[in-house]
């Protein structure tokens, strides 16, 4: 009692410090991908002009009427980039679905039949997770051709074995729970106890790995359009990156309005989700 | 955190009965937990006193406080959320509120405790002689030589087998009862003067338990030991103790000697555990006499008796105060019930009702539901990433059994003898590797699916048996779904009405099963099980995770459910007095095989196998001073059933068997007279 109560006071001041941090991330997170939701929705509101216009001379310097300047095309830089937030946040959400129904599919089938199927199953999933990531991506993007579909169907069929293993290591643990066992007891078919004991209890996990592939599919999107492999109608930040490049921009003090800013946002939208999926995780498994 | 309400310059240990000053002495003794949600109280005022050599059994139910008063003697309650306050002297030193440094010592070389699982207290990456050696050079300085020497001798003396080689295993390597001599053997390393063992034999096999009860009786004859024995099972009490103290909701409501607790009770709730429990020594009797209710939790102080509202006595009163325990008898028999003089006989205060109706064996044979034949089910056992064709668990191993209509099969056998596995194979949650299930004269498919509709299964710990996000209703609910045998009007109905049949209000079906004890959740679980009419209901081990005093409620309840459907069932559990309650015919299993079948009352008068005779005589007897002296005892624990034995599985243990005939040849089952069946050399079928 009192020998150890000061030690048990430490650990525990200790635990609740650090149980603080990720509610604070979390909600850093939050606030972060908050403004950029209401940044993509209120896109027409919220920018000066008309993206796909031109409304002045190609290459100007920043001024009051365009705060970035515009392109070499003379579309304004700042609605530009307004509106890319768009294309990003749908890409990242969509791909990340894309992969969490995956994920979670094979996932919960690998977990629920863990001898042939599933370790035939994982064996697919390591590979993928093995597979150098970029050249892949380059070269399924480069084949399937640049449409908003293709790159989000290709973010999507590369990042799903992440969430296809953690998904597959709690069903096993859940499939070996005594209510599953009862239920099998009860004859329930495979379908049924799957659905209504095992999928929902994966659900919290599914959304920490969810949000985790919404800030992974950012990253991606940008890093495909920036290649000149995004879809060239979209105006997103990687395309505006591409352009910058290929105009040259890096390489001329224009790099300060046309290449930081997207920089920096595609690295924000990618850093809130990342923040939220870690207090989550934080929350489902806090030993980790 | 620690408050002293203690007398200072008391300083001196009271004499105990015997005419020595007692060893430890508790007076007064309070632990409340202060949880975010709310303070539970523990403790509530409890005194006892422990004279050097003598063995104190405290019983209670779960949650009655028994291991949390103990662990205040030891010092290991965690503070926050722990606030002790009274007294506790050991030998006239006041232990609350004893610097670190002095209560580690007191720790380790006066009073030294025993858990009831040894794994979470050996280190699993030390050899086991090595932490019993550590003890030793920590509180007695011996030199490491010596220690290990030492480790050995006592590795010895608790019964490990050639001790000097197992001294260098790890603890993984021991079995559940090696494990507990080892951590008695740590026990003594320092020569404690008082032993506090914690549940020491729940976790254990009769036939281990039995062991262990004996090692702790001789040991303590031999050091002049005294033992705390913390316990829920009144059997083991009466075999071991000297005093006893009973307690519930944190207070001692009995105290006194073992003969006086046990022939000259004076609380009602005593004289009810000890009605309540089947027993092996009485006639079988239709319906046990059962307590109402389930044991309280106290989150507030307590101003009136804490067993007033499952109390048949409960009168005018008993509401008004706190009883205190009061002289009730000679040498310190002390009931705290204020209408204790009012009590009467136990059978007149806690009646057997009897039962709807239940037919007894004498009927002829109904007709067989389920049919067993020669079913064998292997796990094989995966070393990294293959599985190995060869070496496998043989869980079970050629078992052929009926399972008759209206009737209950029982069976027993010790743990790790296949009796989960063969209930599990019968619902399939296990595909048997060979021999057949027939049902109503079909056999069936080995998968699991709609088609087992017929069999239904009631699990060990009913909250794990749960789902924790489905409410009551749609865990009832769940087989008429799985087998469309409703839509959502009748379902409700169907599961109002099954509650009102499990003794549960109809309307509890929108509350989650944590909402409720243990007890209950057994009856929603049998509930479950009735759902889809079943004409089989396998039960493993249904009652052996609740309380005493709610054992007798659900045994009842299922007895009267056979009564009332006709269902047969199977009745798996280790514990022989509940079986014999149940069954109307007893398989015994030992590695993966029955050895023998019969009748409930052929099988418990007149075993025939020794197996069947040593697991009957391992039962403690709830009875004092009962002459356990004749008893044979078994040795050694089961053996893997990975490779079991060659010849009789059992000759191993077999008191009695034959040199070079029991190795080598192994017996059959054969039918001894009819409805037995016996597999022994020594037990033979009349010739002809
Ligand atoms: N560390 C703890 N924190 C909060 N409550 C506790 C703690 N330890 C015990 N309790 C509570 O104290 C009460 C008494 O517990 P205790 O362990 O003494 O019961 P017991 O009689 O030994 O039961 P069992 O048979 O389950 O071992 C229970 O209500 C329990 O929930
Ligand atoms: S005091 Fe009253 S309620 Fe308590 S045990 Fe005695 S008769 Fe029952
Ligand atoms: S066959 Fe031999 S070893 Fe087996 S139970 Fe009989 S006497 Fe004992
Ligand atoms: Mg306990």
């Amino acid at each position: 009692m009192t020998a150890t109560g000061g030690e048990d006071r430490a650990i525990r001041r200790a635990v609740r410090r650090r149980s603080r941090l990720p509610t604070i991330l979390g909600v850093a997170g939050l606030v972060i991908v908050g403004a950029l939701v209401v940044t993509a929705v209120f896109a027409p509101w919220l920018a000066p002009y008309d993206p796909t216009e031109r409304i002045a001379r190609p290459f100007l310097f920043p001024s009051a009427e365009h705060p970035l300047g515009t392109n070499d095309v003379g579309h304004d830089l700042l609605s530009e980039i307004i509106f890319g937030s768009r294309v990003s946040l749908m890409v990242g959400l969509v791909a990340a679905t894309v992969a969490l129904l995956i994920g979670t599919t094979v996932g919960v089938i690998a977990g629920y039949y863990p001898k042939r199927l599933g370790s035939t199953l994982m064996r697919g999933v390591d590979v993928i997770l093995i597979l150098p990531f970029l050249p892949l991506l380059i070269v399924l993007a480069a084949y399937l051709g640049r449409s908003l579909l293709n790159t989000i169907l290709v973010i999507g069929l590369l990042i799903w074995a992440e969430p296809a293993r953690i998904i597959r290591s709690q069903v096993l643990s859940l499939r070996s729970r005594e209510y599953v066992l009862a239920a099998r007891s009860m004859g329930a078919p495979d379908r049924w106890t799957i659905l209504r004991h095992i999928v929902p209890r994966t659900a919290l996990l599914a959304t920490g790995s969810f949000v985790r592939a919404v800030s992974g599919a950012i990253l991606l999107e940008a890093a495909l359009s920036f290649l000149g492999l995004g879809d060239p109608i979209q105006k997103s930040w990687g395309s505006t990156l591409y352009w910058a490049q290929t105009r040259g921009a890096f390489l001329t003090p224009a790099w300060k309005w046309w290449v930081l800013p997207p920089g920096l946002l595609i690295m924000l939208a990618s850093l809130g989700f990342a923040l939220i999926a870690f207090s989550l995780e934080e929350r489902i498994n806090p030993r980790l | 955190m620690t408050t002293r309400t203690a007398v200072a310059g008391r300083g001196y240990p009271r004499e105990g009965a015997s005419g020595e000053p007692n060893l430890l002495e508790i007076e007064n003794l309070m632990v409340r937990f202060e949880l975010p949600a709310e303070t539970v109280r523990a403790v509530s005022g409890v005194s006892l006193s422990v004279a050097p050599s003598e063995t104190f059994a405290l019983v209670g139910e779960s949650g009655s406080g028994k291991s949390v008063s103990m662990l205040s003697v030891m010092g290991l309650l965690p503070s926050p959320p722990a606030v002790v306050s009274g007294s506790i002297r050991l030998e006239g030193r006041e232990v609350l509120g004893m610097p670190g440094r002095l209560l580690r010592r007191f720790r380790g070389r006066d009073v030294a405790m025993v858990f009831q699982e040894p794994m979470s207290s050996l280190n699993p990456v030390h050899r086991v002689g090595r932490q019993i050696g550590e003890s030793l050079r920590i509180h007695r300085g011996v030199a490491r030589s010596e220690a290990r020497r030492q480790a050995i001798h006592l590795l010895d003396r608790v019964g490990i087998p050639s001790a000097s080689i197992r001294v260098d295993d790890y603890p993984h390597e021991f079995s559940g009862g090696m494990r507990q001599r080892a951590m008695i053997a740590m026990a003594l390393a320092c020569d404690p003067k008082l032993l506090i063992a914690d549940e020491p034999t729940t976790a254990l096999d009769v036939t281990v338990q039995a062991q262990i009860v004996d090692l702790v009786r001789e040991l303590q004859a031999e050091y002049r030991l005294a033992v705390v024995w913390i316990t829920h099972d009144l059997g083991v009490v009466a075999e071991i103790a000297d005093r006893v103290a009973v307690m519930y909701a944190g207070r001692i409501l009995e105290t006194g000697q073992a003969s006086d607790l046990y022939r000259a009770t004076r609380h009602p709730y005593t004289s009810g555990l000890l009605r309540s429990i089947p027993r092996l020594d009485r006639s079988v009797t239709t319906r046990l006499a059962e307590i109402p209710g389930a044991p309280v939790r106290v989150v507030s102080e307590l101003a009136a008796c804490p067993f007033d509202d499952r109390c048949p006595l409960a009168a005018d009163g008993c509401q008004d105060a706190l009883p205190e325990l009061e002289a009730v008898g000679p040498e310190g028999h002390s009931s705290a019930c204020i209408h204790h003089h009012e009590m009467g006989s136990a059978s007149s205060l806690w009646p057997e009702g009897t039962a709807a109706g239940r037919q007894d064996s004498e009927e002829q044979p109904g007709d067989v539901v389920v049919s067993i034949r020669d079913l064998r089910v292997h796990f094989p056992i995966i070393r990294g990433m293959r599985e190995s064709r060869k070496r496998a668990i043989r869980a079970v191993d050629g078992v052929s059994l009926d399972v008759v209509r209206g009737k209950t099969l029982g069976i027993v056998g010790e743990s790790g003898c296949g009796k989960t596995t063969l209930g599990r194979a019968m619902v399939a949650l296990v595909r048997p590797t060979g021999g057949t299930i027939e049902i109503n004269g079909e056999p069936i498919n080995h998968r699991s699916g709609r088609h087992r509709k017929v069999v239904q299964m009631i699990f060990q710990d009913p909250f794990s048996a749960m789902n924790p996000g489905m409410r009551v209703s749609d865990v009832i609910a769940e087989p008429l779904r799985i087998h469309r045998l409703a839509d959502a009007g009748t379902a409700r109905e169907r599961v109002s009405e099954l509650l009102t049949q499990v003794g549960l209000p109809p309307d509890s079906g929108g509350r989650y099963p944590h909402e409720f004890s243990g007890g209950q959740r057994q009856r929603i679980a049998v509930a479950r099980a009735l759902a889809a009419d079943p004409e089989v209901v396998v039960c493993d081990e249904p009652v052996s995770s609740l309380d005493v005093s709610v054992q007798a409620q659900v045994i009842n309840l299922l007895a009267d459910l056979q009564a009332r459907t006709g269902m047969a069932m199977v009745f798996i559990a280790h514990d022989l007095a509940v079986v014999r309650h149940v069954s109307h015919e007893v398989g015994v299993m030992y590695l993966g095989e029955i050895v023998e079948k019969a009748p409930r009352d052929q099988l418990y008068e007149d075993p025939l196998h020794p197996y069947t005779k040593a697991l009957l005589e391992a039962v403690p007897v709830p009875e004092p001073d009962y002459d356990a002296s004749q008893r044979t005892r078994l040795v050694g624990d089961v053996p893997s059933p990975a490779d079991p034995p060659a010849g009789c599985r059992f000759h191993t243990r077999c008191p009695v068997a034959v040199e070079g005939l029991c190795s080598t040849v192994k017996p059959a089952l054969e039918e001894v007279t009819p409805g037995r069946w016996v597999s022994c050399h020594l037990v033979s079928p009349p010739a002809g």
